[in-house]
């Protein structure tokens, strides 16, 4: 087990590399000058201009710029943006909304996402479970955009029964923006608990059980669920990684002040440092969940031994 | 049972009382896309307390859904249509829920087919005995622990203490399918039913495992339904024996008199072609592959040239492949990485093969058999030794020669649901050889196709048909077509029948050997199984652990076996020792 | 030894009986039926579909969908890029049947061309990464060793960038100059290791199986192999991914013209009429209803397609 984790991390290495290196490589080529950006309708002084240049190493080749920044990151400074600000105080004030509003959707997920897929699953072919199959691809079909701002509409400004807005990012105001955020993997997560409660419902292992004398209901919550929620939580918690990534839209029409918000800015403003910084902190975060949900697998599924 | 004095008295006992489980008039169904399809019709049946019945049949005549339908464990599309099983007097298919809860385990036990996917992967083996017994109110806590060492002891494994605590993956397929004994047995049970309780298992496994079944339910006076597809084995097993073809049970009546005198032509079918029994009439079989094919008959002659010390030269023209002292080793990883320790597949394997006679390999599973196959077939480099067609060393072969060499020396595999590119049509399929070789132009290939398919007895309409529409024996016809597509002269048969019902396994040995005697193929024939070898081969090579352990001629190895392994090998072919009347 | 010479008396239900033949003729062994001619999996996959009601309705709905995209003019004559604030959240009319947007676009005649940019999107996106991610997919699954670490460590890479973050930082370089197959080639380049993955794990299952040992002992090459044997038989589930992934790949399209980098305005688009609509959900909420509601369904029909072969292609319904 130790030797796999670390094997497994050593591995995430290049991945992490590699990423960076291709993220760094894009924000390079953004377009425009932010330095000459930054003197806005003032005339450009070329003195002050290159003075920037070479205290944020702009005038470097692109490589030594990567290893710079990388040097950067791995004693924990990433560096300032353009107007001064050290980054990790962008990142210390978006990391924590985001982390909450992705754990927030995460429960969602798991709680609702499992127990419904485990009602069709065991209702398989009757009415609930057609319906259920139904909405969770018609839940799919529509773009998380749509469902927010809709959904931010009707609960939140004609019924408001939620803030419309989650600037404060307390628990409250930012459970709209979690059921939006977990809507598409919800779908997923019903679906992928429902096949699996069907597969597992009709193995062979289960019929033994059952011939052994259990009850139904033993039946069902020791050897078909446990069995069947591997699955489920292997989605899970890659799903982790991914919904802090992709809750730019989210946060975008709630306001959150979140990760996503932060990037998006970034990214407008060609704030190359921030877009990296935080890019490189997803995809950490990203492989950790992955990593973490490799060992998990091993303690949930006995057959998976990892020398 | 064994016991056969215990019977008499038992029945004199029993006399009166009435059956434990009587089955009468049953019909099940399975709801299709296809409208209703019968799986059981109209089955009849008595099971007598302490009493073994065997049920035999083909696969896919309905045996496992009438063991299921008794204890209603059918499966969601599966219903019963028609008929009564009374246990002990009572309807169990007007039973509740909870009362069927309560009568299995405790009542019937059920030891199911496969024991590879019959245990929840994810729980140790012990805690899911002694789920059993909890359920059945036998025993709990320390005492449950407790029982379940014995009950795993009284199947037959070692170490229960330590076995308990273990999961089903680390235990090899005899020991899983010991443990599901265990459970079966766990609760008590009046009825087992025992579900092809050892198929799939080495023969010396096979015959343990059934004897110790014998003992534990002879000793607890339990009854037991036993499913097989083995006349030899249920003869040997049951008293009383139902044959079941296409959900009919065809015909029943106490086991011997049935297998001396089969009434039913499909009976009469399975006794005549059951390869476990047919070593009582190996001799005319054997006749008939040396009358048909005098080349082989000539060559067998030479007595001792089969064993490893074959010398070369003296017999060369009639040497068609030779191996020499073959060692194959795989690297394992050990636990920690640091020690890569080697293991022998093969550890100095020798032997001849004579052109136009069978050379079988038998061994148990893992002993090395299909490694050597395919070093013969170079789909594998030996790590040392080499291997010789026609006196010249393969190994270096290369692009030109290699593609000559493999125009002469064929394989057929085991599984035929693996064999056949589910993409392509038989027509395709047995034109491949041909295309890649580049023989004859689209015509010419045609009638190729054409009176090949004619030689396995095959339809010419087949052409166009896909294999997901054969049955398992038909796809393995094809496949021996294909590989007589190059007009070899080795075919390396690698268990190639053993997937096969009986009837349709006697079928395509015997296609074998008269293929063997038109065109005086060579068969390197791999098997596990003794009583098919008898019918097929001139030559046995018996290999444990990657060695040889015996090399000799067929009779030789059956009348007078060298080595003790051999001799338990040739102890446990079921039905070995039935006394056949006169169906020979 | 059981002992035969010992007269049992047979019990009640255990008497000696034999069918009357007549009741289950014996058939000959492994006859072979002569009831169909030639169906292949694909075949047969096929009729299953065409009893399944999901592949029915699917079908239909995209071969409508298809139509509108080929033929717009058949659908309406209105012309989607006049618009005039003369006709500024005008009511319907005769012609405009859905009355007009903020920019007084005929939102119908917008809803029937806006089909053409998400289709192309998610048509050429699909090809592109089944293109990418299968030949790399492939190549990794069969060749193992170096090459296939090398592989999945570079689909690790993808694989771990958030695929719409990727996109945007990329559009951003394009900004102000962005086309339909920019944004189709920056989804492909972001979006082909899932294919990939699942290319890689097909052709790992099937390259080991008998029938392609069978081709290599009659003598055909490695590549021969892949490309004949292997690669057909690993496509399944790379069809019904990539079913499911042309609808993905229409909502990811009209998520980035929500965010601003889809789509110039001159291409007429869902996406970008969904996000301009998007304030008048009080007050014209039809403006925002028909272009999301023609996007959702197009996406939906791809999916239950998807959905369908599915189930036709499931390997447990394969072997009979
Ligand atoms: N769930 C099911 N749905 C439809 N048909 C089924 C189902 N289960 C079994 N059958 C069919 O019922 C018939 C009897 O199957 P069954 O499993 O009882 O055979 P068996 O004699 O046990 O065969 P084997 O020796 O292979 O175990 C077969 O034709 C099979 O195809
Ligand atoms: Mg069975």
């Amino acid at each position: 087990m130790l030797r796999y984790t670390s094997r497994r991390i050593l591995q995430m290495i290049p991945v992490l590399l590699g990423t960076t290196l291709l993220i760094y490589a894009m924000v390079f080529a953004m377009p425009g000058d932010p330095v000459t950006a930054l003197f806005g309708d003032k005339p450009v002084n070329e003195n002050v201009a290159d003075q920037i240049r070479a205290e944020y190493n702009l005038d470097e080749p692109f490589i030594v710029q990567y290893l710079l920044f990388l040097k950067g990151i791995f004693v924990g400074d990433f560096g300032i943006t353009f107007s001064g600000r050290p980054v990790i105080d962008i990142i210390a004030r978006v990391f924590p909304t985001t982390i909450k509003l992705a754990f927030m959707a995460l429960i969602i997920e798991m709680v609702l996402g499992v127990a419904v897929g485990v009602m069709a699953g065991i209702r398989k072919g009757k009415l609930f479970d057609s319906t259920v199959l139904m909405l969770s691809l018609v839940v799919i079909a529509i773009p998380t955009f749509v469902l927010g701002f809709v959904g931010q509409f009707v609960f939140g400004i004609e019924l408001g029964w939620f803030p419309a807005t989650a600037r404060d990012a307390s628990i409250g105001s930012l459970l709209m923006p979690a059921v939006v955020l977990a809507g598409v993997s919800l779908a997923y997560v019903i679906r992928l608990t429902r096949t699996s409660i069907v597969e597992n419902l009709s193995a062979d292992h289960v019929r033994t059980a059952k011939a052994k004398g259990l009850s139904g209901s033993r039946v069902t919550t020791v050897h078909v669920l446990r069995n069947s929620l591997i699955p489920v939580v292997t989605f899970l918690g890659a799903d982790l990684g991914t919904l802090m990534g992709g809750a730019i839209v989210t946060e975008y029409i709630f306001a959150v002040d979140g990760v996503g918000s932060a990037l998006y800015d970034a990214i407008l403003r060609s704030e190359g440092t921030t877009v990296v910084s935080i890019v490189t902190l997803l995809v950490v975060v990203y492989i950790f969940a992955n990593l973490l949900v490799d060992l998990l697998y091993a303690v949930l599924d006995p057959r998976i031994r990892y020398a | 049972m064994t016991g056969d004095a215990n019977q008499t008295v038992d029945e004199a006992a029993t006399a009166e009382t009435g059956p434990l489980l009587q089955i009468s008039d049953l019909e099940v169904g399975f709801k299709t896309q296809n409208g209703m399809v019968s799986a059981v019709r109209g089955a009849n049946l008595s099971v007598y307390p302490g009493q073994t019945v065997a049920i035999v049949g083909e696969s896919g005549s309905g045996k496992s859904t009438l063991a299921h339908t008794i204890v209603n464990l059918l499966p969601d599309n599966g219903r019963i249509r028609r008929g009564s099983i009374r246990f002990r007097d009572q309807e169990v298919t007007q039973f509740s829920k909870r009362r069927m809860a309560a009568l299995r385990g405790s009542s019937i036990g059920l030891v199911p087919q496969d024991p590879m996917s019959n245990l929840n992967p994810l729980w140790r083996v012990g805690f899911q005995i002694k789920e059993t017994l909890k359920a059945n109110n036998i025993a709990t806590g320390k005492a449950a622990d407790k029982r379940v060492r014995e009950l795993l002891a009284e199947a037959g494994l070692p170490n229960a203490e330590e076995r308990a605590r273990q999961f089903p993956h680390e235990f090899s397929g005899g020991m899983l399918q010991r443990s599901l004994i265990a459970m079966g047995l766990a609760a008590r049970p009046d009825l087992l039913i025992a579900d092809e309780p050892t198929s799939a298992l080495d023969v010396t496994v096979q015959h343990q495992i059934l004897n110790h079944l014998d003992g534990l339910t002879s000793e607890l006076n339990v009854a037991v339904l036993l499913i097989t597809h083995d006349l030899g084995l249920a003869a040997e097993r049951a008293e009383h024996l139902a044959v079941m073809y296409k959900g009919r049970i065809v015909e029943s009546g106490p086991a011997l008199d049935i297998l001396q005198d089969p009434q039913h032509p499909y009976t009469q079918r399975l006794v005549h072609s059951a390869p476990s029994l047919a070593s009582r009439r190996l001799e005319s079989e054997h006749q008939h592959i040396q009358v048909s094919d005098p080349s082989a008959a000539a060559t067998e002659t030479t007595d001792g040239a089969t064993s490893r010390d074959a010398a070369p030269g003296a017999t060369s023209t009639d040497t068609v492949l030779e191996a020499e002292h073959l060692v194959k080793s795989f690297p394992i990883r050990g636990d920690f990485g640091q020690k890569s320790t080697d293991f022998k597949a093969v550890d100095d394997v020798s032997f001849s093969l004579q052109r136009g006679t069978t050379m079988a390999l038998v061994g148990e599973s893992g002993s090395g058999k299909s490694t050597v196959a395919q070093i013969t077939l170079r789909l594998l480099r030996p790590t040392s030794g080499r291997v010789l067609f026609d006196g010249e060393d393969i190994s270096p072969l290369a692009s030109k020669e290699l593609l000559r060499l493999r125009r002469k020396v064929q394989p057929i595999f085991q599984n035929p649901y693996g064999t056949l590119d589910p993409m392509y049509s038989i027509y395709r399929t047995i034109e491949e050889p041909l295309r890649t070789h580049g023989i004859g132009n689209q015509k010419q290939r045609r009638q190729k196709i054409k009176d090949l398919l004619e030689k396995v007895a095959m339809p010419a309409s087949t052409v166009n048909r896909y294999p997901n529409e054969l049955s398992g024996g038909q796809r393995q016809r094809i496949a021996i077509a294909r590989a007589l597509a190059l007009d070899p002269e080795v075919v390396v048969c690698d268990e190639a029948v053993s997937a096969l019902d009986v009837l349709v396994q006697d079928q395509i040995l015997n296609l074998l050997n008269d293929l063997q005697g038109e065109f005086g193929l060579s068969y390197l024939f791999i098997s596990h199984d003794l009583a098919v070898v008898r019918q097929i081969a001139d030559d046995v090579l018996v290999m444990r652990h990657g060695q040889l352990v015996e090399a000799a001629s067929t009779d030789e190895v059956f009348g007078n076996p060298q080595q003790q392994y051999t001799r338990d090998l040739l102890e446990s072919i079921p039905g070995g020792h039935i006394p056949l009347g006169n169906t020979a | 030894m059981p002992d035969t010479s010992i007269p049992r008396a047979t019990r009640a239900g255990q008497q000696r009986y034999v069918a009357p033949l007549d009741e289950t003729p014996l058939q000959g062994v492994d006859a072979v039926s002569n009831e169909s001619d030639g169906s292949s999996l694909w075949k047969d996959a096929f009729r299953s579909l065409i009893r399944q009601p999901l592949f029915i309705i699917s079908g239909l709905l995209i071969l409508l969908i298809l139509v509108v995209v080929a033929f717009p003019w058949l659908f309406t004559s209105a012309d989607p890029t006049y618009c005039t604030l003369d006709n500024s959240l005008a009511e319907p009319r005769a012609g405009h049947p859905l009355g007009f947007n903020q920019q007084g676009c005929d939102i119908y005649a917008r809803v029937i061309y806006g089909a053409q940019a998400s289709v192309m999107v998610g048509a050429f996106t699909t090809l592109g990464v089944v293109i990418i991610g299968g030949i790399i997919g492939a190549v990794a699954g069969f060749y193992g060793g170096w090459i296939d670490a090398l592989l999945s460590r570079i689909m690790d890479i993808f694989f771990a960038l958030p695929f719409v973050l990727a996109a945007i930082v990329v559009l951003q370089l394009v900004r102000d100059s962005i086309t339909v197959w920019h944004i189709i080639g920056v989804l492909a380049a972001f979006g082909w290791t899932q294919i990939a993955r699942i290319t890689r794990g097909a052709v790992i299952s099937t390259k080991n199986s008998d029938f392609v040992t069978a081709s290599t002992a009659v003598g055909a090459s490695p590549l021969k192999n892949l490309v004949r044997h292997v690669l057909p038989n690993a496509i399944a589930p790379v069809i019904v991914t990539a079913t499911v992934s042309l609808g993905i790949y229409i909502v990811a399209e009209a998520t980035l013209s929500y965010l601003g980098l889809g789509l110039p305005s001159t291409i007429v688009s869902w996406g970008a009429d969904i996000a301009s609509a998007q304030t008048l959900i009080r007050t014209n909420p039809e403006a925002l209803f028909f272009p999301a509601a023609a996007l959702a369904v197009t996406v939906l029909s791809f999916i239950m397609m998807g959905d369908a072969v599915r189930d036709a292609l499931d390997p447990k319904a394969r072997t009979r």
